[in-house]
């Protein structure tokens, strides 16, 4: 990713003709993570996303699975299947049972030389930023950041990666030209997840690493896994009710909390409330906070700006509560409702209550 | 013990503003700040200076104004700053930027090795979280990301123990010095300025380093030629073609408005209504 200070480059537009040894650079990988035995999810939304690349470009996709021998690991080759991939690159090391830089950037730079794809996509989390920095400086390739959408370019087949730049409030987009493989980190719930099909199946390429552990530096001594219940799990809710500045006072977020509860929905909320302390970090939705796709998103007092859009637009159905009738928020909700929050969210939740009770005995 | 924390200055994007029309960006007066995310690693390098003793060397790469920030950084406690400016530096992604500071650390431990370098998690105007992990792999350090707390480090045996992030939990993970850090934002509180680093820093040399002085000769490596990414277009988020469906009512009473919406919502979205029932019962 340029600077912002970087002015743009020329060859950029247009085709242009790749190096004949790149040209050899094939298929489209997705870095399959897991950690203490479960993979994130955000790997299947970028096979969803890869399935897409790869179908464009008439090639195949391919899942890349690094961990410790056995049948755990094994199975994350047919999950891989199951969400869209058509074959699994596969190593199986003792030295790759927990996530740890060294063998991993060992083992996925050794992959990518030996079997050349031409497209690489890792999860934009911890773990997928640690490794594809790791990757990319080894391989001197070029790694853009935190996408939010991926294209192919049809003048000349390369991938047009774009995200958020200057603080969120546009957008760029970014190509890496003649270096291969492409690379790019997605953050989670961005991309949709795919369908699941358990009656798909693969290829299992197997790849032998041969790394010794009395060779890598680095140990983990403890893994001290978070409390699940205290930590809101945002970006998987399915309803969401979230506050901005409109909701005036820290004390009228219970109208928030209410509403939030009658679904059985996350509290969220923008970052100008987060940062006065109304609200914990965890429940700041955008660009800066977290990327959520409910099926249900409330905002109210929320004006919509972009670093906040960027983190809630992938949303089934926007409900925006908001004094200003010009609010850019009104611009992509679903429904809007001009008025004041503090007597609406009430009503919403009165309403709700009552038709999820005969909601409830129907089914 | 000597550290070097690599840290950068960035317009305050909280100021920034997009031209509604052109759609340009409106740089004039935004104040340039140390990058927030990098005052996490120097708060920590300074700590352990206090603990353990030595000294810290703050680097950065930008234009000759980055000095600023360099002065900001030393006010804070840091003991030596170094700015590594050159035209050839212009345009650089995140490979080159790190070519260009890994070579300069190198220059740096001719003088006096260097056990320990922190990065910050990520730039608020970059924001790629890229150089950090480029500059280790380049210096062949051990590369510790996200660190939350350093629990252990032994300048005898050359070991260091931390708390690194991991998506659901927490690593404690072991290594051996040189190693490279980026600490998590909100492990620790910037100290004060005292009178007497505000005073150094007003004096301090801050040294200056050209590409041949930072020990670059591969011209070829830095700036936008040592890029391998480019940016093709800049443009504003698209306008969804369909807005809003306004809720209107008769009344103005909040209950109209919310049987109107939830109406709506449930007629046009019933899987949505079955979906909200089921998980409640
Ligand atoms: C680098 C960067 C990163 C950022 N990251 C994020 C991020 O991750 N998430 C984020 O949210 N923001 C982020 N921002 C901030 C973002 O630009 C906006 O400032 C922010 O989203 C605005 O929050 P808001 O809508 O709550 O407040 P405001 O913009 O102040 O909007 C308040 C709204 O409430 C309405 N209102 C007032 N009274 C009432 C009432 N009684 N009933 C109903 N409505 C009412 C007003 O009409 C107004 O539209 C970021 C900014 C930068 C520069
Ligand atoms: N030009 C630079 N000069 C010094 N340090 C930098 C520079 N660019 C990035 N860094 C360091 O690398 C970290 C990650 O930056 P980025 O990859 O741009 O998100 C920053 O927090 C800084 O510590």
């Amino acid at each position: 990713m340029s600077e912002a200070s970087a002015p743009a480059r020329k060859p950029a537009k247009g085709k242009y003709e790749l190096d004949e040894r790149l040209k050899a650079y094939q298929g489209v990988w997705v870095f399959v993570e897991h950690e203490q035995g479960e993979v994130h999810p955000v790997s299947w939304e970028l096979l969803g996303e890869g399935r897409k690349l790869a179908d464009t470009l008439g090639v195949e996709l391919c899942g890349v699975v690094l961990g410790a021998p056995g049948l755990r690991t094994r199975r994350f080759c047919d999950e891989a299947f199951f969400h869209g991939a058509d074959a699994c690159y596969l190593v199986e090391d003792p030295v790759l049972a927990n996530y740890r830089n060294e063998p991993f950037t060992k083992g996925l730079t050794e992959l990518v030389n030996t079997y050349q794809p031409e497209i690489l996509l890792l999860g934009a989390t911890t773990q997928g930023r640690d490794l594809a920095g790791s990757v990319a400086t080894t391989l001197q390739t070029g790694l853009t950041a935190d996408c939010t959408e991926l294209r192919i370019d049809p003048d000349n087949r390369s991938l047009a990666a774009s995200r958020p730049t200057f603080g969120g409030s546009l957008l760029c987009t970014i190509l890496t030209l003649n270096y291969r493989p492409q690379m790019a980190t997605v953050r989670p719930r961005v991309m949709a997840m795919p369908d699941r099909d358990a009656a798909r199946s693969g290829r299992i390429i197997e790849h032998a690493l041969h790394l010794l552990e009395t060779d890598i530096v680095t140990k983990v001594l403890d893994y001290i896994p978070d409390a699940r219940q205290d930590k809101p799990q945002l970006p998987f809710a399915d309803v969401i009710v979230a506050g901005g500045r409109g909701m005036k006072k820290p004390e009228n977020f219970q109208l928030i909390r209410d509403l939030a509860a009658v679904l059985g929905g996350e509290v969220g909320a923008s970052r100008p409330v987060v940062q006065a302390g109304w609200v914990e970090l965890d429940r700041q939705v955008g660009q800066s906070g977290k990327t959520v796709r409910p099926k249900l998103y409330i905002a109210a007092g929320i004006s919509g700006a972009v670093q906040h859009r960027v983190g809630m637009e992938g949303s089934d159905v926007i409900i925006a509560i908001n004094t200003d009738p010009n609010a850019p928020i009104f611009d992509f909700a679903t429904y809007g409702i001009v008025g004041n929050a503090m007597t609406i969210l009430p009503a919403l939740t009165e309403v709700f209550r009552q038709e999820l009770a005969l909601a409830k005995i129907a089914v | 013990m000597h550290i070097v924390v690599c840290i950068k200055q960035v317009p305050d994007s909280a100021q920034i503003r997009v031209h509604p029309v052109t759609n340009t960006i409106m740089r004039q007066g935004v104040p340039a700040i140390v990058n927030p995310y990098d005052l996490f690693s120097l708060e920590e390098a300074l700590r352990l200076k206090d603990r353990f003793g030595g000294r810290v060397t703050v680097l950065t790469m930008g234009p000759p104004q980055a000095e600023a920030a360099l002065r900001k950084c030393v006010s804070f406690g840091a003991d030596e700053a170094i700015l590594v400016t050159d035209r050839a530096f212009a345009g650089a992604d995140t490979l080159a930027t790190s070519y260009a500071l890994a070579a300069a650390i190198r220059k740096i431990g001719e003088n006096e090795a260097v056990d320990l370098v922190f990065c910050g998690k990520q730039t608020i105007d970059g924001d790629t979280a890229q150089v950090g992990p480029g500059i280790a792999k380049r210096l062949e350090l051990q590369l510790l990301t996200y660190v939350s707390q350093v629990d252990d480090l032994d300048l005898a045996q050359r070991a260091i123990r931390v708390q690194r992030r991991a998506e659901g939990g927490v690593q404690v993970l072991q290594t051996t010095l040189p190693c490279l850090i980026t600490m998590l934002e909100g492990t620790n509180e910037m100290r004060f300025a005292s009178m007497d680093n505000m005073f150094r820093a007003a004096r301090a040399e801050v040294r200056v380093w050209n590409r041949e002085q930072a020990g670059i000769e591969d011209v070829a490596r830095i700036g936008l030629k040592g890029s391998p990414t480019v940016v093709s277009k800049v443009f504003a988020p698209k306008a969804k073609e369909q807005k809003a469906e306004m809720i209107e009512t008769e009344s103005d009473q909040p209950r109209d408005i919310a049987l109107t919406v939830v109406g709506k919502l449930f007629t046009q979205h019933a899987k949505l209504r079955g979906g909200l029932a089921k998980k409640l019962a």
